[in-house]
């Protein structure tokens, strides 16, 4: 590989407005609910109303005779081509799971689930007819909480004997990354200090704003499929794996997506109902769902109990951290789905240096919606947990939660760093991106203004919340998936057509919904190959164009794709390099690449990369031995993650009389290394602000009793509006990456592992005084309110309790804060 | 069915429609218009917002025969002899869309508010496209755009004058 130094650097870390927004802001996007085929039908889906059930019959007769019905198909018809939605992650060569059928044939396991479908001429129709399938059910116990299900007393699984579906540990000890975690917390219970926390992680929903259509036209011999979703070939793969059609006869599209957040990385039942009812009818189908469809049916993300321990000395030098996670996986395991909890073990450590250290997971099944990846994806839980125990930590050792950040990182002179989770971090500088984020915050006068308000009683409280992460980003080396047990790779493809006038083709196996790729991809290629940002067209999304791609997830687009672009491109360049001395009669030693021309050094005689291309098609003159093609491909396998990472501030006012909570100020300086285009990644760090403190402050998917989702439309699933909203201060440091030669680290999840802890953090910084030392998110006024309310009550007066209550093993929570919330286990 | 006449977009459009058809299936399904699209069935997330008569609705909250004589504007009208309006310049030149979905409601609702309010507070943004929900942008570069074309679109119109 060419040295960083010596690229041209036009484009890289140039602001380029996005090629992709034009179509965009004029309304000619082709998202895949706007395709339209001769003949196509409409198709309506038949939902569970029931957590748990056994179909005992379906009455279609009415539906059919409506007129413009063509068919409707119950499970059973389809049973022989619907496939499998397939997991792709069994995180342990033990774990149980369920076939999950896209269409039920006989037991619906959570609420949604599709029981039969409707074709018909148009989908009004298909909808009137829906409503008139008659189906008997044979309700079941259904069990829906976390807590319950690991007592297996009600089983959401009947057949499976159990609702565990695996445990997974990582131990610092066995693995000889680090210490011993019971001895380090028998230490720390005699003479040291011991954080003993439990936390929750609400259950969230993706909800990107495009709700999920899928269409399918199996034209004779191939079937083409065009569905919203980030993973276009994980789909195919999954179609070909298990529904019988060959790989090579399924083509899928991703067309513009709409946002994805990890909520469509996934096969989902939808694409394969679709499917079968397309490959029975013999005619194009769509299938469009409805926003509450999508809230009840497109899956879900996060739902854990976190319990916590963490071992420390007296002057909060830590000496260890246990984690035991409970984590519900809803109905089914996911595409990812087991693995999902699992990401979080590498990153409970987070920046720190803990002599100790282990992990533990164990996973179940409940009657609710299934679990999978969701932005971050198991990195925000990790990073929540311990950015939350710092901050108690530091309330124990009664010093400025900074104070014991900084007692415990890793300094920037000991990159690279071998953590006691065995990740190696490559590059960083904690230090760096904490002193520039606490100038621009105006941490001091904040902390002063703090002291002001709590010494007149000011109703309103302030309170300033830290959060310094990091995070494992950039899936991932194939190696290591394999040796974790994951279904299929890590490597990202590349493509690089050199047309004859001039023009570059870039194909990509990223699938880029909403990223900017477009962009940024023609910004590499333009600086590599030394031709025009303009001249450059990104192909990606259709299995028949881009053949070979893993897609887009886990902030590795740019640090996995983009490497591959790099390595397509310098291979243009080494296949042009004898074709060009050919051309210009020199030897191929001579000749020197810069800004897209071959020169012959010491002369002005050259040849540019895109004349190559040109004379090379016309075939007429090359030499011996040589192919007639610049055009190269490459696939790249990283050898290591990236580690972002960064520190955020934020500054909350909480009333106290109301319980309602004000942002007043978010700054956050992230390390993400090299960025290749600063807009794109400015645009990357708000919105995953706002979705990290949409977690914190207001979204959860709650459930009744029942098990029907309560919060399942936008009514009661409450995203934050702009009104809710305000303004950040964003800035970078920057240590660049070595796993890639470009210097990047990705971004798509940065702001969402961030934020969450930040915001909480904040406001239990403003009622800490109060006695008050957790409370679970989301933070609604009515949470924070009833916890001012019961403060003293509960919790001691002082803020640091001195004799707090040690886990026993099998008790419930602990947690005084969690005994004072509404909707704890759901 | 309805027979209605909507001129939409500059043209006149007179359809048999269902009595039950909503604004926004009549734009994209009949009419073609699917520049506009559907995000909810709540009313809530606003991706579907056009003009009636000039000012913002949500499409999905307006029968079709209740446009019925009435003009739509849509996010595929709103630029005029091939230059962009000043609102869609804006949401380019700040990166305000990221997926874009929600970006044609958004910015027909953001028109509106400027049209409303030449001189809008970053609050008065704010509020202004409350009814307006995007999860890529964090609203942050949104709430910047439409600051820019206020600042664009009035100086329009003091030239105009």
């Amino acid at each position: 590989m060419t040295a960083v130094d010596d690229r041209p650097t036009t484009e890289i870390g140039s602001a380029r407005l996005r090629k992709e927004d034009q179509r965009l802001i004029t309304g000619r996007t082709k998202w895949t609910d706007n395709i339209q085929l001769p003949g196509m039908v409409h198709l309506a889906m038949v939902r569970s109303p029931f957590a748990h059930a056994r179909v005992s019959g379906i009455d279609t007769a009415e539906a059919k005779a409506l007129p413009g019905v063509i068919a409707v198909l119950t499970g059973s018809d389809i049973a022989d081509i619907q496939g499998l939605n397939i997991t792709a992650w069994p995180i342990t060569t033990d774990q149980k799971a369920p076939d999950h059928l896209p269409m039920v044939v006989d037991h619906v396991a959570c609420a949604g689930e599709i029981v039969a479908v409707v074709a018909a001429r148009s989908a009004a129709v298909a909808r009137d007819a829906a409503e008139l399938v008659d189906v008997d059910y044979e309700e079941l116990p259904a069990v829906l909480d976390l807590k319950e299900a690991a007592t297996d007393a009600v089983l959401a699984h009947p057949s499976l004997g159990t609702n565990k579906s695996a445990f997974w540990q990582l131990d610092s000890k066995a693995g000889g990354t680090g210490g011993d975690i019971e001895e380090a917390i028998a230490t720390a219970r005699e003479g040291g200090i011991l954080i003993e926390r439990e936390y929750r992680q609400q259950r969230l929903i993706p909800s990107f704003m495009e709700p999920r259509s899928t269409v399918v036209d199996p034209t004779g011999d191939q079937v083409v499929l065009w569905s919203s979703t980030q993973v276009p070939h994980l789909v195919r793969f999954g179609i070909a794996a298990t529904t019988g059609l060959p790989e090579s006869k399924i083509r899928v599209i991703a067309p513009d997506v709409g946002g994805g957040f990890g909520g469509k990385l996934q096969t989902t039942p939808e694409e394969f109902v679709t499917l079968a009812v397309a490959r029975t009818l013999g005619k194009p189908c769509k299938y469009t769902e409805t926003r509450s469809e999508s809230m009840v049916s497109a899956h879900h993300g996060r739902d854990q109990w976190q319990k916590l321990t963490l071992a420390a000395e007296k002057d909060g030098t830590v000496t260890g951290l246990k984690v035991e996670l409970m984590c519900d996986l809803g109905a089914y395991a996911g595409l990812v789905g087991g693995g999902v909890p699992v990401l979080g073990a590498w990153m409970f450590n987070s920046i720190y240096k803990f002599g100790a250290y282990q992990f533990n997971c164990t996973n179940y099944y409940t009657n609710k919606t299934w679990v999978d990846a969701y932005r971050g994806a198991g990195r925000p839980e990790a990073t929540y947990a311990i950015e939350r125990l710092m901050d108690e930590l530091a309330a124990e050792v009664g010093v400025d939660p900074m104070e014991i950040r900084r007692k415990n990182w890793i300094t920037h002179d000991e990159f690279p760093f071998a953590s006691v989770a065995g990740m190696t971090y490559d590059s960083g500088d904690y230090e760096a991106a904490t002193e520039k984020a606490l100038g621009l915050f105006g941490y001091d006068e904040l902390r002063a203004e703090q002291q002001r308000r709590r010494e007149s009683g000011d109703p309103v409280q302030l309170g300033i919340g830290i959060s310094t992460f990091t995070e494992m980003c950039g899936l991932a080396p194939s190696r290591v998936l394999g040796s974790l047990n994951y279904g299929a790779g890590g490597w990202e493809s590349a493509s690089i057509r050199m047309l004859t006038t001039g023009t570059v083709e870039v194909i990509t196996g990223a699938s880029a919904h909403g990223q900017g790729h477009e962009t940024a991809w023609s910004q590499i290629v333009a600086d590599r190959l030394g031709v025009p940002f303009e001249n450059v067209e990104v192909l990606h999304g259709d299995t028949q164009i881009a053949p070979k791609g893993m897609d887009t997830y886990g902030s590795r687009s740019l640090v996995v794709g983009g490497e591959a672009l790099v390595r397509a491109a310098d291979k243009v360049i080494e296949k042009a390099k004898p074709l060009a001395a050919h051309m210009l009669e020199a030897g191929v030693d001579d000749l020197e690449f810069a800004a897209g021309r071959f020169t012959v050094k010491g002369t002005d005689k050259g040849i540019g990369l895109t004349d190559i291309a040109l004379g090379i098609w016309t075939g007429h003159d090359y030499p011996e031995g040589l192919e007639p093609s610049i055009d190269a491909d490459a696939t790249f396998d990283p050898v290591n993650f990236s580690f972002p990472h960064g520190t955020h501030l934020c500054a909350m006012e909480v009333d106290t009389e109301t319980g309602a909570t004000t942002m007043r100020k978010y700054v956050c300086v992230d390390d993400i290394g090299t960025i290749i285009n600063p807009l794109i990644v400015e645009g990357q760090v708000h919105g995953g602000l706002v979705q990290g403190i949409g977690q914190a402050l207001w979204e959860g998917a709650e459930y009744d009793e029942q098990g029907t989702l309560v919060s399942g439309s936008f009514v009661d699933y409450t995203l934050p509006t702009a009104a809710d909203t305000i303004s950040f201060v964003t800035d970078h440091t920057t240590s660049p990456s070595t796993s890639n030669s470009l210097g990047t680290k990705g971004v798509g999840e940065a702001g969402t592992i961030a934020s969450t802890p930040a915001v909480v953090n904040a406001i239990v910084d403003a009622v800490r005084h109060l006695g008050i030392d957790d409370i679970q998110m989301p933070c609604t006024p009515e949470r924070v309110w009833k916890a001012i309310q019961s403060a003293g009550g509960t919790t001691d007066a002082a803020p640091v309790a001195d004799a707090q209550a040690h886990f026993d093993e099998g008790a419930p929570n602990q947690d005084p804060a969690a005994g004072t919330t509404d909707g704890a286990g759901q | 069915m309805t027979r209605i006449t909507v001129n939409v977009d500059g043209v006149s459009c007179t359809d048999e429609v269902e009595p039950r058809m909503l604004l926004v299936h009549y734009l994209r399904e009949v009419v073609g218009k699917v520049g506009t699209v559907v995000g909810c069935d709540t009313s809530n997330c606003g991706a579907c917002t056009v003009h009636l008569d000039g000012r913002s609705v949500k499409s999905c909250n307006v029968l079709a025969v209740q446009a019925d004589g009435h003009d739509v504007t849509t996010i595929e009208g709103l630029s005029s002899n091939g230059e962009l309006h000043p609102m869609q310049a804006a949401f380019h030149e700040n990166h305000a869309l990221q997926c874009g979905y929600c970006t044609p409601g958004m910015i027909m609702q953001a028109v509106d508010l400027v049209t409303e309010n030449p001189n809008p507070s970053e609050e008065e943004i704010r509020v202004g496209l409350e009814g307006n929900l995007c999860r890529c942008t964090g609203y942050h570069n949104i709430v910047k755009a439409v600051a820019a074309a206020a600042g664009s679109m009035s100086s329009e119109r003091t030239e105009a004058r």
